[in-house]
């Protein structure tokens, strides 16, 4: 896969700049609870249109839990999650895409899982056989088509899942720790793959525990701790001069207590 | 003995008549018993699967602790829908092939709703975050579920005819034995076996066992085909 790849080919995945998009998107005073314990607490930070934003902390900080909420599969027990174009209903829900750490892949082949999302999303009949073709190239899949998804190696399962988010054109692209258990070449293809969807228009919000790949990506950064956000500035800020003692002993690898 | 079962080969290699007429209504009303079963049972078990209602539970139990239900209890529940002072009694269904259609629904339903839940369940749990976040409604991941287990619930229709073809006293309840009627291929054998007419009665077991094979053979395929190459 060559950076080429990051033009778009298709007419209809080109990059989007709706006036009616989904962002910003901004959580004010989010709160969650599970089970009897908080997991997110006063949560408040915004989503602005065209900046890459890594969210990172330690394990349960509850990085992937704003994912689900801001994907509209939880709901916050307190606070609000405001979207540009009101409520989430079911269109403004299509508007975004999330990736999941372990892709969930169709019992379908590679070809298969695209036709279902592209029917799914609504793209008109017409243009599908263009942008399957589209799709397949980007994610450098176009050899293996036809064969089974649930075959594929790790780093091909979750190109194919990201092109299938990119299917729905989304305003906003969720990614939950696309990299992990990946090696460095795989892993160099997703990222390709993120600034692909970045040049068709995605605003994208990526998950990861991978301080180089939040350095290489990152224009702006969500430092979570323990349910609570505690620092969100622009990645260069946020590497260089962290500003709480837990940003500082997350990024030099100590344990956070 | 001997001779018996050198004439039920007879029967059977010849394709005698009277045993293959037997053997096409036992196969007529089986198949259309599970088509209708999967007509009710599947759409039932996507619902149990996947919606929560109040009573799901209670459901649930109801069609798995009918998956083993007794023929006779089912001939006799039917026999008594379509007796003369039935509700359904001026149909005049009763010792006809519909009555044993009719029964072997009713015996059948439960295991197709029963096991498909249970595959279709499975299914939902591993896909439903991702069909939420692709902003999917309710019908549309059924039809997703369903194309996706098809065969799977393929597999449980098997499964139900297996049931079906193997049935007996709800059908001889409902149908009479009577000859070119409604006799199928376990009534004649209890009445040909009572008769001390084993020639027969062999004959068409041979022809049940070698359905239940080609049946389990079928499932088999199925699932071999259903597998994932670990090799890849």
């Amino acid at each position: 896969m060559s950076d080429a790849l990051i033009t778009p080919r298709s007419r209809s995945l080109a990059p989007a700049n709706r006036p009616d998009g989904v962002l910003p998107v901004a959580l004010d005073g989010v709160r969650y609870r599970a089970d009897g314990a908080t997991l997110l607490d006063q949560v408040t930070f915004r989503l602005r249109p065209g900046r890459l934003t890594t969210i990172m902390g330690a394990n349960g900080a509850g990085k992937t839990l704003c994912l689900r909420l801001i994907q509209g599969l939880l709901r916050p027990d307190d606070g609000q999650i405001t979207y540009a174009t009101g409520p989430l209903n079911e269109a403004g829900r299509r508007r975004i895409a999330t990736v999941f750490q372990r892709p969930v892949l169709l019992r379908r082949s590679v070809i298969g899982n695209l036709r279902h999302a592209l029917r799914v999303y609504g793209i008109p009949r017409g243009d599908r056989a263009e942008m399957l073709a589209d799709l397949l190239h980007l994610a450098d899949l176009t050899a293996l088509a036809h064969r089974s998804a649930r075959v594929l190696s790790a780093g091909e399962q979750q190109r194919l899942s990201i092109v299938r988010a990119l299917a729905a054109e989304p305003d906003l692209l969720l990614l939950d720790e696309p990299t992990a258990n990946l090696d460095p070449y795989a892993t160099r293809l997703i990222e390709t793959l993120i600034r692909a969807a970045e040049a068709r228009g995605a605003t994208v919000v990526l998950v990861t525990h991978d301080v180089g790949q939040a350095r290489r990506l990152a224009d702006d950064v969500i430092f979570l701790n323990r349910g609570r956000v505690l620092e969100q500035s622009p990645a260069q800020e946020f590497f260089d001069t962290p500003a709480s003692d837990a940003a500082a002993a997350y990024l030099a690898g100590r344990l956070l207590l | 003995m001997g001779d018996a079962i050198t004439e039920a080969l007879r029967l059977v290699a010849f394709g005698d008549a009277a045993l293959w007429e037997i053997v096409s209504l036992s196969l007529r009303v089986s198949l259309t018993a599970v088509a209708l079963a999967c007509l009710i049972g599947l759409p039932l078990g996507a619902l149990l699967a996947i919606a929560r209602f109040p009573g799901r539970g209670v459901l649930i139990v109801a069609t798995n602790a009918l998956m083993g239900l007794p023929p006779v209890l089912a001939g006799l529940l039917v026999y008594l829908l379509l007796s003369r002072a039935g509700p359904l009694g001026p149909l005049e269904l009763l010792y006809t092939p519909t009555a044993m259609v009719v029964a072997q629904t009713v015996l059948v339903t439960p295991i197709v709703a029963a096991l498909s839940r249970q595959v279709i369940e499975d299914l939902h749990q591993e896909y439903d975050e991702q069909l939420r976040s692709m902003g999917m409604r309710t019908w549309g991941a059924v039809m997703t579920l369903l194309y996706d287990a098809r065969l799977s619930l393929l597999t449980v229709a098997l499964a139900g005819f297996g049931r079906a073809a193997a049935e007996v006293g709800a059908v001889m309840m409902v149908g009479g034995n009577i000859n070119h009627v409604t006799r199928v291929m376990t009534t004649t054998i209890a009445l040909e076996t009572s008769k001390g007419n084993l020639a027969m009665a062999v004959g068409l077991g041979l022809v049940l066992m070698l359905i239940a094979l080609v049946v389990n053979g079928a499932v088999m395929g199925l699932r071999s085909a259903q597998a994932v190459p670990r090799h890849v």
